[in-house]
């Protein structure tokens, strides 16, 4: 679509109006002003506070770095506070997640619509009613999961496993998945077949590779999901030397420096928004598209 | 594929139910019929938590939902800037939640020299409370959930806008109708759809909440902020009593399927009629 044919609720010839268009000027600065102030001021304010000293922010909230910018409390944050611990834990906890996520999802994805066994139909239904119970459901009896699994009898309290493995377990990554492969068409698969190719083989050197853009935005949800998450890592890792960043965080709240305190939020929040100003496209549609999932 | 999910998600679903009438120590465990349940229902917090989950809801829902949709719209008619706000207004949900909760803590200083203090004194008002105002604590969470949350929907609506059929706002232009009443009647029943499955679901998320009041208030001052599922996590977790807690998260989803049945029925009717 093309600027010029669009429309919205206002027409091109409403657009030309000299009222409408100071009236558009003023709501464009009203609107851009109330974001930056909104959106960008507490992350402008947390850098801030990071880099002037405790004192400084806690009796005067708005005062710009009075004494110089202190870059060394980044520093002090990454070795006295055991923070590079906690980021590394984050890194595992994120790529464990994003393994097992993926490895989930493309293989059931692939076998709900391509494979398409005869309880295909059953395990779908299943996998789809687990969208509509609310999630509260399985908190507690799913920690009692982890702490015995079935068949297993082992207890992975304590250990990434009882993260990356329940995670694994997404609903909506799988049914983006099953979506995506039952729309390539299936003249590919008959010609692949007739090559003499198997059914494993179809799925590393056929379906994966076409699948590029799916893979990338399931991969998004995935890493951005297992960065945020903050209850379940709380219960399942109990040893503070084992926990993620999220969950580390709260406690540095009342044990250390308000300004050190401030550079921890500032790191952590600082590593996804570069992310997101690199990859905004891709965010902003995989926001849009689980909109469409949803209508 | 299987295996994850029968092991981690469809088990733990079925193993609810006979937990919720059982007492275990993982030693032991007996069948204790409906005592679970009416040990929660016995529970004078129960209300509280109860009355605090929907006043947190209602709020949400009075100050967060309009939001993104006055936003969504505005930005539609920004054009050439839309990629730009859409950017800025996508920033807030970029935050780790914890990280966002701990900011606005701070921000909530109830010192008259605190963020939020120092900006109301700039126009004469406050020093508030805040978080350790018992009636100022809940709509204080509110906001912060709120200026976490607006900027998904916004992208969503924004997404939704893009589609509305235009040639409805020609005619009703032709019509004489004006900017406001073109969105009143032209664009808002576009959004309707979207607009009623936003809104249930916000519905059951704010019915879940959580890691605001967890971190920011710890269901204080003297239980203003405690919700249902800080009530199930304390039974659980703090308690190890785990047939009173899957008890009481049964019936809090027993309670949202319920919302949502009545909810799809109502409005099915509604949008045919």
């Amino acid at each position: 679509m093309s600027a010029e044919t669009e429309r919205s609720i206002l027409s091109r010839l409403d657009r030309r109006r000299p009222g409408v268009r100071v009236a558009l000027g003023v709501v464009r600065v009203l609107v851009f002003t109330v974001l930056v102030v909104l959106c960008v001021g507490p992350l402008f304010w947390l850098f801030k506070a990071a880099t002037s000293t405790s004192t400084e922010t806690l009796s005067a909230p708005f005062s710009l770095w009075p004494s110089g910018v202190h870059w060394g409390t980044f520093a002090e944050v990454w070795t006295k506070v055991d923070f590079a611990r906690y980021f590394v834990n984050t890194l595992w906890l994120m790529a464990g997640s994003l393994f097992f996520g993926l490895l989930v999802a493309t293989t059931g994805g692939y076998g709900l619509a391509v494979l398409k066994p005869r309880y295909a139909k059953a395990v779908y239904a299943a996998i789809l009613a687990t969208l509509f119970i609310p999630g509260v459901i399985s908190l507690v009896s799913l920690y009692l999961t982890v702490m015995d699994v079935p068949f297993l009898h082992t207890n992975l309290i304590g250990t990434l496993w009882a993260v990356w493995l329940p995670a694994s377990a997404n609903a909506v990554n799988v049914l983006l998945m099953q979506r995506f492969f039952a729309a390539i068409p299936g003249d590919l698969f008959e010609a692949a077949r007739i090559d003499g190719a198997g059914p494993f083989r179809i799925f590393v050197s056929l379906v994966l590779p076409m699948s590029r853009p799916i893979l990338g935005v399931v991969s998004l949800l995935t890493l951005v999901g297992a960065y945020k998450e903050f209850l379940w890592p709380l219960l399942v890792l109990p040893n503070p030397e084992d926990q993620p960043i999220s969950v580390a965080l709260p406690r540095l709240e009342t044990s250390g420096d308000f300004a050190q305190f401030m550079a921890a939020l500032f790191i952590s929040v600082i590593i996804p928004v570069a992310l997101f100003l690199v990859f905004q496209r891709q965010f902003l549609r995989a926001a849009g598209n689980s909109g469409a999932l949803k209508g | 594929m299987l295996m994850a999910f029968g092991l981690f998600s469809w088990w733990p679903i079925l193993r609810s139910l006979p937990l919720s009438v059982q007492r275990t120590n993982f030693l032991t465990t007996e069948w204790v019929g409906l005592d679970n349940f009416s040990r929660v229902l016995q529970d004078p917090l129960l209300i509280t938590a109860s009355l605090n989950t929907l006043w947190f809801a209602v709020l949400a829902l009075v100050i967060g939902f309009p939001v993104p949709i006055l936003f969504a719209v505005v930005i539609a008619e920004l054009r050439r800037t839309r990629g730009l706000a859409s950017v800025l207004v996508y920033l807030p949900v970029i935050f780790p939640p914890v990280v966002a909760v701990l900011l606005w803590k701070a921000f909530f200083d109830p010192s008259p020299t605190g963020v939020l203090n120092t900006a109301l004194g700039w126009f004469g008002l406050g020093p508030l409370a805040w978080l350790n105002d018992g009636d100022l604590a809940m709509p204080s969470i509110v906001l912060q959930a709120t200026w976490a949350s607006f900027g998904t929907a916004t992208i969503i609506y924004l997404a939704t806008l893009m589609g509305v059929q235009t040639e409805l706002y020609d005619a009703a232009e032709t019509d004489g109708a004006g900017a406001f009443r073109r969105f009143w009647h032209v664009t808002l029943p576009q959004m309707r759809g979207v607009l009623l499955v936003m809104l249930l679901l916000q519905l059951i998320g704010t019915f879940q909440v959580f890691t605001e009041p967890y971190i920011m208030t710890n269901g204080g001052p003297e239980n203003h902020t405690v919700t249902i599922l800080m009530l199930i996590y304390r039974y659980a977790f703090v308690s190890g009593d785990y047939g009173r807690a899957t008890a009481l998260s049964l019936l809090l989803a027993a309670a949202l399927s319920a919302l949502s049945w009545i909810y799809l029925r109502a409005t099915k009717r509604w949008s045919t009629s």
